[in-house]
């Protein structure tokens, strides 16, 4: 092929080009906006305030332990979806992938009905143990878990899916149970997937508001996370501080994705 | 001592039906085309697809009876195998793959490494232990395979195409060690495979499965000299008629009839090899040679000679030098007689 051909071939029609242009410009200048208006003198003191490490410690322990739970038993789920026969696979596969397109507040009210002291499961345990959920540290892990894990449940599904299973039959001709074929054949296959999934289920529970706020509140040191520390900070008038936390967050999210980049290249 | 299979499985396509023995310390090579129904045989008798019907008994031990609800998980059967990219657990080291079957039986850690660390000397992979999978050669990783699967001291060993990951270079050698091994191995064996010489090398029994029915089965010697199918007389080169003999002569379903050297009666497969086809242009002369004309439908080299097929009441493979090709001027489309000495024709029952 010749130069001449490829800078023709380079040449983009002006119909794709305009609207290309216009869906960068809404995604990327609110970002430019924020990094243009930034306090940055007083990034240092806003970041090292009571008010936002407090947020951000609460942020960073409640996105890890839902994290943490949504590996327990979303890798199951995942297994289930992709390994077995069940009846009813593609509705609970449809079931567990809801929240992946319900609205956050959706899925706070839910978890108020339900785990509320008047719900289904709080009434329960408050009546039985004296337990209430709402309004708490757990209520935080709670809702982030909903709004988190069908992101890695599709991720380790999709995963399993790609693995290769005739392992799996080796493993068992070998005389090993299909649990001991799960912990050290499978699960070690598909490794590179369940951190993936861990690691976009960890970035959506640091971002969660919704459910958090509603079925959560916003009380600073228990339930008040990042997130919910901006919205509080421009609705009082304080746009300095939330400005600092969005880029805060945006930060956070831009290495988690330029990490995965690669890995969703490698998969593509 | 020994497998018993009876075989029945309808999947798609393939409609398998096959009847499968194997004595203990005997390796039969299960030999046929793609499709064929050859891995799924193996899948079956390692337990991981169920029959349909039929039944598999292992040293006396009934492994499957659909019809009576018994079906042995892989896990319970003690049978080992092999695939052709052999599987390695690839985030485990080499001793760890090996000792894997021990480790799952519960047998201790400890005591399950010098096991496997004893198989992988025995296999001559000393100094291999701390490796992964992906290091390794495909003979060596074809070996820790081997030594993986026979650690549990499997009754019967599966080995589905061992070979065919291999480059040309490193496959005779291989398969001679393959081989080695094998024979000392007190277990029944069954090797899969498509490769007629893999085959004949490997196994004391040949098997051909031919769209999931054994068409042919018996020593590899006896199989490569009567064919009993064209898939079978293609595979050792040889042409092969089926017709009805009578005294020194037999018919061809096309009318054609051919010289026999000696007298046969009722159905028969007459074999011989292309080299002792002759090509000419006219009908040749002389008493007990069989001649027929001919239409050339293809020319191919073939080592050092070049392969005709021909078409007509008896379709033939002849090889002929690339000489005669010239001097004959042999074109697709032209018309040649070719004859076979009656002395060059094998013939026996069908």
């Amino acid at each position: 092929m010749n130069p001449t051909r490829r800078t023709e071939d380079l040449r983009v029609p002006a119909g794709l080009l305009i609207p290309a242009a216009l869906g960068v410009a809404i995604l990327v200048l609110p970002m430019a906006g924020l990094v243009v208006r930034a306090p940055w003198s007083d990034l240092p003191s806003i970041l090292a305030s009571d008010e936002v490490l407090t947020a951000l410690r609460l942020s960073l322990v409640t996105a890890t332990v839902a994290t943490a739970a949504a590996l327990a038993c979303g890798v199951p789920i995942a297994w289930l979806l992709a390994r077995t026969t069940l009846p009813g696979r593609s509705v609970l596969r449809g079931l567990v992938t809801v929240p992946l397109v319900l609205p956050p507040v959706v899925g706070g009210v839910a978890l108020l009905m339900v785990f509320g002291r008047r719900g289904l499961v709080g009434g329960w345990l408050y009546d039985t143990f004296g337990i209430s959920l709402p309004f708490t540290t757990e209520a935080v892990v709670l809702a982030q878990v909903f709004v988190a894990m069908p992101f890695l449940v599709v991720a380790v599904e999709g995963a399993l899916r790609t693995a290769d299973r005739r392992y799996d039959d080796v493993a068992a001709t070998l005389g090993a149970t299909s649990w001991t074929t799960f912990r050290r054949v499978t699960l070690p296959a598909v490794t590179p997937g369940v951190l993936a999934g861990a690691v976009l289920c960890w970035a959506r529970a640091l971002g969660e508001f919704g459910a958090t706020v509603t079925f959560a509140g916003s009380f600073p040191g228990t339930t008040r996370t990042l997130p919910l520390e901006a919205y509080v900070a421009i609705n009082s008038g304080d746009s300095d501080v939330a400005i600092v936390l969005s880029l805060l967050m945006i930060a956070v999210s831009v290495t988690i994705l330029v990490g995965l980049r690669e890995r969703w290249i490698g998969t593509a | 001592m020994s497998l018993h299979a009876d075989l029945a499985l309808r999947r798609g396509d393939l409609e398998l039906r096959a009847a499968l023995a194997v004595a203990p310390g005997e390796v039969v090579a299960l030999l046929g085309p793609n499709g064929a129904g050859k891995s799924t045989a193996l899948q079956l008798l390692a337990g991981i697809l169920p029959l349909d019907a039929g039944r598999v008994e292992l040293d006396g031990v009934t492994l499957d009876d659909p019809a009576a609800g018994v079906h042995v998980r892989p896990r319970d059967r003690r049978v080992g195998m092999v695939v052709q990219d052999y599987l390695l657990f690839p985030r485990m080291s080499v001793l760890e793959n090996v000792a894997f079957g021990l480790r799952s039986r519960g047998m201790p850690r400890d005591r399950a490494r010098a096991e496997a660390r004893e198989w992988l000397g025995r296999m001559g992979l000393a100094g291999y232990e701390r490796r992964r999978p992906g290091e390794l050669s495909g003979g060596q990783a074809q070996r820790v395979a081997l030594a993986r699967a026979l650690i549990v001291a499997p009754r019967l060993l599966l080995l589905d195409e061992p070979l065919a990951a291999l480059d040309a270079g490193t496959r005779p050698a291989v398969r001679a060690e393959l081989r080695r091994h094998l024979a000392g191995y007190d277990g029944c064996t069954l090797v899969v495979t498509h490769d007629p010489l893999e085959a004949m090398v490997l196994g004391d029994r040949v098997v051909v499965l031919e769209r999931g029915s054994v068409v042919q089965q018996g020593p590899p010697a006896e199989v490569a000299r009567r064919p009993r199918t064209d898939y079978v007389a293609r595979l050792v080169g040889l042409n092969l008629l089926t017709g009805t003999a009578s005294g020194r002569t037999a018919e061809l379903p096309t009318g054609a009839v051919v010289t026999l050297a000696h007298d046969a009666t009722g159905p028969v497969h007459i074999a011989f090899p292309p080299v002792a086809v002759t090509l000419s242009p006219r009908r040749p002369e002389g008493s007990a040679r069989n001649a027929w004309p001919l239409v050339i439908a293809d020319l191919e080299a073939h080592g050092d000679l070049v392969r005709v097929t021909a078409d007509g009441a008896v379709p033939v493979l002849a090889d002929v030098t690339p000489l005669a090709v010239a001097d004959l001027g042999l074109e697709p489309g032209g018309e040649v007689w070719a004859s076979v000495k009656a002395t060059e024709i094998s013939v026996y029952p069908a």
